[in-house]
């Protein structure tokens, strides 16, 4: 079953504080990966592969230069997921 | 039909010595940071390089190979004469002909060793190893000398902030020769030419005699799809070479992944679980990106330092431009 907004966002929170430390109560939708939560370029791929498993959605490294928030990255998943 | 009579190689192969040279020019972050808007801590935590080496104009493909060569063949307990075959994987030897490892081969002294060069970026090493191994088995050389070389800062465009700091020069040979037990297992290895963009010399060097473009030729990478690929997709290149290998990581006792990047290192011990009891070699900190030569050198390193030692078993993975990709389980030397 697809995943409704809220289940992405507690996911990426889950993978963000997993990979960058980050609490998850930082990741919210208006937050910038980079600017606000210190996800750098590289750690951005881990991020992204860690939620093409999680949702079951395919991101290609051309998408994913336009993920800049928490939000951008919601949406994406929304959209995409199987 | 006549019969033909075979050649008649060793049982197995091995790694019997290494030996490496690095450019005794030693290049900070603070010279990098004289051609390009970054920092220090940006270029440490994007990629672990502290320090790189920079080769001299003495510091040839050619010189520095011999430096290498001439540790490995002591190492291995033997002479020059004895080497059967010279294998030199680089991308920076810039005269197109003939092979440098003629050049090599004569001067380290060997008898008429068949020389040749290969082409396999930082998958080079692997590539010339899985070669070295074949031809020992089949018994056209009894001692194989291969040996990955680059100066890399000649291809390198300082003014590019994403690869100004990555890559450094040097040499790492190894002797490879007869076993009679198994010391190198199945070598995975491929190349993905659907993905040639994803690093690549910018432009050929036809381009720029002619004046279509200005600045001299370098390499460029897309480093994001590089990590992602690195990572992710050599992780399972890396456990395909341990399977075949009959080796489970709890068996592994050195990990020597090409040096591209420590972050890439990072990501490969997570994803292939690897248990802290692996050695795992960081010699990018101080090498840099250093293409064909970074596993010999690192695995040099890690035995004169003591972190690993002679007969220790450890994976080799090396990838790059192409893309290509070689991996195997090895007996240290």
């Amino acid at each position: 079953m697809a995943a409704t907004q809220e289940e992405i966002v507690a996911g990426l929170a889950d993978i963000v504080n997993e990979i960058a430390g980050i609490p998850v109560e930082d990741v919210q939708l208006d937050k910038s990966f980079t600017d606000d939560l210190d996800v750098d370029s590289l750690s951005m791929v881990e991020v992204v592969v860690a939620a093409e498993e999680r949702f079951d959605v395919k991101i290609p490294d051309e998408d994913v230069k336009n993920l800049k928030t928490v939000g951008d990255a919601t949406e994406y998943i929304l959209k995409h997921q199987a | 039909m006549s019969k033909i009579k075979p050649a008649k190689g060793a049982p197995y192969a091995r790694i019997l010595g290494v030996g490496g040279y690095r450019p005794t020019r030693v290049v900070p972050n603070e010279v990098i940071l004289e051609t390009i808007d970054s920092s220090d801590e940006w270029i440490r935590s994007r990629s672990g390089i502290q320090t790189r080496h920079w080769a001299n104009d003495e510091e040839t493909v050619a010189a520095m190979s011999i430096e290498a060569s001439g540790k490995a063949i002591a190492d291995a307990g033997i002479t020059a004469e004895q080497v059967g075959a010279v294998i030199v994987s680089t991308v920076t030897h810039f005269k197109q002909t003939p092979a440098v490892a003629t050049e090599i081969a004569d001067k380290l002294g060997t008898n008429k060793a068949a020389a040749f060069d290969i082409s396999a970026g930082c998958a080079g090493f692997g590539y010339g190893l899985t070669l070295a191994k074949g031809m020992i088995v089949e018994g056209s050389a009894e001692y194989v000398l291969v040996i990955g070389v680059e100066r890399l800062s000649d291809l390198t465009d300082l003014e590019d902030r994403a690869t100004a700091f990555l890559f450094g020069d040097g040499a790492g040979a190894v002797v490879v020769g007869p076993s009679n037990e198994p010391a190198i297992g199945p070598t995975i290895w491929g190349s993905e030419g659907d993905k040639s963009e994803t690093i690549k010399q910018t432009v050929p060097w036809t381009d720029y005699r002619e004046g279509e473009v200005e600045r001299f030729p370098a390499i460029t990478q897309e480093g994001q799809a590089v990590f992602r690929w690195a990572v992710f997709e050599m992780a399972k290149v890396a456990q395909q070479a341990l399977d075949a290998a009959g080796i489970a990581a709890s068996d592994l006792d050195v990990f020597i992944p090409h040096q591209a990047n420590e972050r890439i290192i990072d990501s490969m011990v997570k994803t292939l679980k690897l248990p802290e009891s692996v050695t795992v070699a960081r010699d990018v900190r101080t090498t840099g990106n250093t293409s064909a030569a970074s596993i010999p050198l690192a695995m040099e390193r890690l035995l004169a330092t003591g972190e690993a030692k002679s007969g220790d078993t450890a994976l080799v993975i090396g990838f790059g431009a192409g893309l290509v990709y070689a991996a195997s389980v090895v007996t240290l030397p």
